[in-house]
């Protein structure tokens, strides 16, 4: 499976049924636009940013529970009466803030490109 | 049932009832009803997502866990935190951009198929009816704690107001009074952790040291293990937790109230911080019940713990702020159901009947006129449900809506959205298996079948051995969309390049 990935003329799937593609909405022909330049550089570049961030924080989340189920170390003491299970925890809420930011900021880059696709290749194609 | 409680109840209720008044005004077509017309800036939509996920259960639920589990009962928080990273990252903007008023049109963007329609609001109606059937049986339990009627009255006062709210307000009504919640709730909870903080000399480290001491559980009420022991079920229920909040109908649903991927990227962000912040508080809550009020007095008053948050907020702020905290505890209840009914509405008048039904040619009058409907069945009928199921256990009923909406609805979500050669068999192919699996393994778990009389419905042996099935049900959903897509040789690339282009770019003529 390819996130974000596109299907163009003449690839090597050959029960693909381009004849009974059904009527489009419009004159957008989203195929060419799917094809186009500006268009593939933004999925891949959102596909570069998004899938090893989602990777990172599942590993992240699901390091808790396996570590606390399978093993004590998160059992010692960090800083007084407080373990590092606690640490752990409250890093996740950090993490989250954390990457809500990044999201935020690296995807208002991507609402400009968008724009532009729209302009250039929707409404100007 | 003292005065100041009396006011303060009947104050939700008439402030909730204006605001029904004044949405009702403004619901005049379908839009209006479904999505208050996609006109909720980011931050009011924040808010209610916050809202719609701060129900009674993560309110009084979480504070009596971790009152009575300590760690332990801080693992919902984190997994419930963390599903918003996988509903930011995965869902929100795509659905956005693809959607129109409920997940079947989202769905649907790339197939014109009915039967992927009726699949998706088939399930739906499903994860709307246990996790309404949870909250009303919650609600009349508390509220029969709280204010001390009986439990079917308690069940049909709430009935009513809900199905007042989404009759005639809809979705505008259900987000304001929501909204309104949320506040209440944030500032309830503020006060209390504060309250507790100061009773520790605003010192963590003290926190830790008194409540090392302060429970019968000694030093591992601060270390995990306390409740979930064993490890499969333990990681099952936070794969459930964290994939199923991306798959949960009514709060999908919340973006559809936004005018565009921006605002609900925004939305987000809101509900992040709030929901964040609540969790975290929800520590000084646990720690709080279980130092101030004490293990034993929380289990009298309700053994689930469910009455830590109000016992706490008794002892430390007598009579006004234990009344303050059961009115906004009752408010929650309100907006919650109120958004689910709103959700298995849509499913019902949109999907079923207006697409389905009328193919999509209803009139906005008919249409309108069929949601209402909806709605009032959809809330007889969960009242019924509700009212006979009073002795059921409600935290299996939440996790296995959100077993049910990881495994059935987010294979489906994230496979339309980013899966070139997916198609309508692996459409409904994935929520069938996602469905039926998470059903049938709950329907065999420790929940249902306990060799010990009266711990679970029935006297058995357990055929499956986790409590929640999350970890074989959602694999099996991701697993059932691809292999209906392989066997099926049915293609369609064109209209994949269409939903590529419209979910990026939120193009729409």
């Amino acid at each position: 499976m390819k996130v974000g990935s596109v299907y163009t003329e003449g690839s090597t799937a050959p029960e693909v049924e381009q004849r009974t593609a059904p009527v489009q909405k419009g004159d957008i022909d989203f195929a060419r636009v799917a094809q186009s330049n500006r268009f593939r550089t933004l999925t891949e570049k959102k596909k570069k940013f998004i899938l090893p961030l989602t990777v990172f924080f599942l590993v992240f989340y699901f390091s808790l529970p396996i570590l606390t189920s399978y093993t004590n170390v998160l059992e010692r003491p960090a800083i007084g009466d407080i373990s590092w299970a606690w640490i752990y925890a409250v890093a996740q809420f950090i993490m989250t803030w954390v990457l809500c930011i990044v999201y935020v900021r690296r995807f208002q880059k991507f609402d400009k490109d968008a724009e532009e696709i729209i302009e250039t290749e929707i409404k100007g194609g | 049932m003292s005065t100041t409680v009396i006011v303060l109840f009947l104050s939700i209720v008439l402030l909730t009832l204006y605001i029904t008044w004044w949405a009702a005004k403004r619901t005049t077509n379908a839009g209006e009803f479904y999505t208050a017309g996609g006109g909720l800036t980011g931050w009011q939509n924040g808010l209610a997502i916050a809202g719609d996920y701060l129900s009674a259960a993560s309110f009084l639920g979480i504070a009596g866990m971790i009152a009575l589990f300590g760690f332990d009962g801080f693992f919902y928080s984190i997994g419930f935190l963390i599903a918003y990273l996988v509903v930011m990252f995965l869902v929100a903007e795509p659905l956005r951009n693809l959607g129109k008023y409920t997940l079947a049109d989202m769905i649907n963007s790339r197939f014109d198929a009915k039967k992927v329609r009726a699949a998706a609001a088939f399930s739906t109606i499903t994860i709307v009816i246990f996790y309404m059937i949870a909250q009303l049986v919650g609600a009349g339990a508390l509220i029969q704690l709280l204010f001390g009627i009986p439990y079917w009255i308690a069940v049909l006062i709430v009935g009513v107001m809900m199905t007042i709210y989404v009759l005639f307000g809809g979705m505008t009504a259900t987000s304001w009074v929501q909204i309104v919640k949320a506040v209440l709730l944030m500032l309830g909870t503020v006060v209390i952790a504060a309250l507790v903080f100061a009773r520790f000399d605003f010192s963590i480290m003290t926190m830790f040291s008194e409540v090392k001491t302060a429970t019968s559980h000694g030093e591992a009420f601060l270390q995990p293990g306390l409740k979930y022991t064993v490890p499969l079920d333990t990681i099952s229920l936070m794969l459930a937790l964290v994939l199923g909040t991306a798959g949960l109908p009514h709060i999908l649903m919340r973006f559809f109230t936004v005018k565009d991927a921006k605002t609900a990227r925004s939305s987000v962000v809101t509900a992040t911080w709030i929901v964040g912040i609540f969790y975290i508080l929800t520590i000084f809550l646990g720690f709080g019940a279980a130092a101030f009020v004490g293990h034993d007095a929380i289990v009298a008053a309700n053994s689930a713990g469910n009455m830590a948050a109000p016992l706490l907020a008794e002892a430390l702020g007598g009579d006004l702020l234990m009344s303050f905290v059961s009115a906004v505890a009752f408010a929650t209840i309100l907006a919650v159901v109120a958004g689910l009914v709103l959700t298995g509405a849509s499913a019902f008048a949109h999907d079923i009947y207006g697409q389905i039904i009328k193919k999509g040619q209803a009139t906005q009058k008919q249409e309108m006129k069929a949601a209402r409907q909806a709605s009032l069945w959809v809330s007889v009928f969960s009242i019924l449900l509700a009212l006979g199921a009073q002795s059921l256990n409600v935290a299996f009923l939440v996790s296995l809506a959100f077993c049910v909406a990881a495994s059935a609805n987010l294979p489906v979500i994230l496979y339309t959205i980013y899966w070139k050669r997916f198609n309508t068999t692996g459409a409904i192919t994935a929520m069938l298996f996602g469905l039926i699996s998470a059903l049938v393994l709950v329907a065999v778990s420790p929940n249902v079948l306990s060799p010990e009389a009266g711990a679970a419905m029935f006297v058995g042996e357990p055929l499956f051995p986790l409590t929640n099935p999350a970890i074989v049900s959602v694999p099996l959903g991701f697993l059932g969309g691809w292999i209906g897509t392989v066997l099926s040789k049915e293609a369609d690339a064109r209209r994949f390049a269409e939903v590529s282009v419209r979910a990026n770019t939120g193009y729409r003529e």
